[in-house]
């Protein structure tokens, strides 16, 4: 037996498992842990913010109406109705961050399973699925979501689907150039010599190894959907009053922009700040997860 | 006895250019027309150059690939056409280990969940008993145990193939195809794995197609050797005949190739000129006469059968009277 046992002592080439490093690029990256930090602050805000304030964000105050901020009793001031802003920026987050969260995660769905077919079966099924991909991103994403949205009933749920049904083919096009170069691996054929089925084979070993990107491109695509969110409540067709999300609260304050400007500041704020948090996790995230990136 | 697996004029074309509507589509005749058995308990070895199929061979036995045409038994079994779910069961009873260590591992999963892809894929077994497998397996491959907690790539290249041939043999399977499992690896480290699978085979009682051009350690390993070229098989006999009175010009090139471990030994060596031709546009006749030191015109008539020259001695060559020079086995 000793002439089989390699007696090398336990060498390992990298040293780190990969994990690690990628965590350690991550920390170095400062506005990605800015932004995750602002992306926490917000989320927890959203949750648990309206457990907290006295104010209920329906409750109309009409003695204070248009208070401005950092006077009186309402910290970040009242709206033409009287309701509480912060109250109001608070549940407007929860509707906004869970669309968002939905919307990339339907996408996500959609994306890696249609990327994951084109890219395993390749051929006619791909090429196909592929053009319809093309043929969706020829359609500029605003236009294809507001005449999808005059479309249809406006609603949470509806909003999310439109949303999600324009961000998938970009996840699909990175998963299928991911799939179609790691099903010619190997480690794909070992599983298939040991009798695995093409979903085992696709979602078990292939997928797990195309991660790195796609968790970018989730990171990425919940930006996007916060913003496309905002643009069609802003627009009227999105999330309607009085449920409060930060697009609407925008639409309302058009009319007050000279009076009452908080009320298009606040809003905007938030948005500005949620978005810019997450490109900037996203980057962090990319610079952190790809290994050419590897220096010291 | 009857062979375990048993493989009838094997053909499988790769369809390669044309167009859209398959006009101008020409064939890579990766396997031409493959015929031989293996015995149970045996090593046979596949060698030859880049290019002669002995990779396709090996896959498509294994039914990786569909045959263009021929047929293959698996322990009596006819197994050309079984679709995928058909093969799952035979999957327990023929295995793949393959040539490089480091893509066929998947990164991303520890030892441990490596080696138990079988048990996980074939169903039936309870995380307690695909624990004790997996231990058992290790420890029979020459891993230790806190190395079924390691991703791949903390693992040497040796270690690799380890797990790779724990994770072929732990379903106890009867049939065995080394795809050159020896040769991405150190020198230093080819032996020890070489010697592993031997100890596997005779206590498993494994039966092996080993895939390889390294002459050295097909050798020492085979009982019988198979030499392709260009698809075909040129010549198959046992291991001490084939080194001593090779019958095939390509089979003799290819020895005095191999270097010998001898510096006072002078013998002639063979050159064969230019590279394999074509698959896409094999020569006519004999694939191997634009390379023979022996070819006549006669040879570009018509393909050569394997024909029986000693008992158990096939070749494939319509010259039976050359003289052709040996390796000396001592």
């Amino acid at each position: 037996m000793s002439s089989t046992t390699e007696s090398l002592p336990f060498t390992p080439e990298e040293a780190a498992p990969p994990r690690n490093t990628a965590w350690r690029r991550f920390r170095r990256h400062r506005l990605a842990m800015l932004g995750a930090a602002v992306i926490a602050v917000l989320v927890l805000g959203s949750v648990l913010g309206p457990f907290v304030i006295p104010y209920d964000e329906t409750y109309i105050d009409i003695l204070h109406r248009f208070a401005p901020p950092f006077a009186g009793p309402h910290v970040l001031g009242t709206d033409e109705l009287g309701r509480d802003m912060l109250a109001r920026l608070m549940m407007g987050g929860r509707i906004s961050l869970a669309v968002a969260f939905t919307a990339m995660a339907i996408s996500m769905v959609i994306g890696i399973s249609v990327g994951a077919i084109a890219g395993y079966y390749g051929g006619v099924v791909g090429a196909a699925l592929m053009r319809l991909v093309d043929a969706v991103l020829c359609f500029p994403t605003i236009f294809l979501l507001l005449a999808l949205a005059a479309l249809v009933q406006p609603g949470l749920g509806s909003i999310t689907l439109l949303i999600a049904a324009t961000a998938w083919m970009e996840v699909a096009r990175i998963v299928e150039g991911q799939i179609r170069a790691l099903r010619e691996r190997d480690f794909a054929v070992a599983a298939e010599v040991l009798g695995a089925s093409d979903r085992y084979i696709v979602f078990r070993e292939l997928v797990p190894n195309a991660i790195a990107p796609i968790v970018v491109s989730a990171t990425l695509n919940v930006a996007k959907a916060i913003l496309l969110e905002s643009y069609v409540s802003f627009l009227g067709y999105g999330i309607q009053p009085p449920v409060a999300s930060w697009g609407n609260m925008l639409n309302n304050a058009q009319i007050y922009l000279t009076s009452a400007p908080w009320l298009a500041v606040m809003p905007g704020l938030f948005i500005t700040l949620a978005v810019t948090s997450f490109n900037f996790l996203g980057d962090g995230l990319r610079d952190a997860l790809d290994p050419r990136m590897d220096q010291p | 006895m009857t062979p375990i697996l048993d493989i009838q004029n094997l053909r499988k074309w790769f369809p390669v250019g044309g167009n859209l509507f398959g006009r101008n589509r020409r064939q890579v005749k990766a396997l031409d027309g493959v015929s031989f058995s293996v015995r149970p308990g045996e090593i046979l070895s596949v060698v030859g150059e880049s290019g002669s199929g002995k990779t396709t061979l090996g896959r498509t036995v294994l039914r990786l690939t569909e045959p263009t045409d021929g047929a293959i038994r698996f322990e009596g079994q006819d197994i050309t056409h079984l679709s995928r779910r058909a093969l799952r069961p035979m999957r327990r009873r023929m295995q793949l280990v393959f040539q490089d260590p480091f893509a066929s591992l998947n990164p991303r999963m520890t030892v441990e969940r490596i080696v138990a892809t079988p048990l996980i894929i074939q169903g039936g077994f309870s995380r307690a008993e695909r624990r004790e497998r997996v231990a058992e397996m290790l420890r029979l491959v020459g891993l230790q145990p806190h190395h079924a907690e390691r991703h791949p790539h903390e693992l040497s290249g040796g270690q690799r193939q380890r797990v790779g041939i724990a994770r072929a043999l732990i379903m106890n399977p009867s049939f065995l195809v080394a795809d050159e499992p020896v040769s991405a690896l150190d020198v230093s480290i080819q032996a020890q794995v070489v010697n592993l699978l031997l100890e596997l085979k005779e206590k498993l009682g494994l039966t092996i197609l080993f895939i390889a051009h390294d002459l050295a350690v097909v050798g020492h390993i085979s009982d019988r050797i198979a030499v392709m070229y260009l698809g075909r098989i040129v010549e198959i006999a046992e291991t001490a005949a084939l080194f001593r009175t090779p019958r095939h010009p390509y089979t003799e090139a290819l020895f005095s190739a191999a270097p010998v471990p001898d510096p006072t030994l002078r013998r002639g060596r063979i050159l064969l000129e230019g590279d394999i031709p074509s698959p896409l546009n094999p020569p006519s006749g004999c694939a191997f006469r634009t390379r023979c030191r022996f070819a006549e015109a006669a040879c570009a008539q018509e393909v050569p059968p394997l024909r029986e020259v000693a008992p158990g001695h096939l070749a494939a060559c319509r010259r039976g009277d050359i003289a052709l020079q040996g390796v000396l086995e001592s």
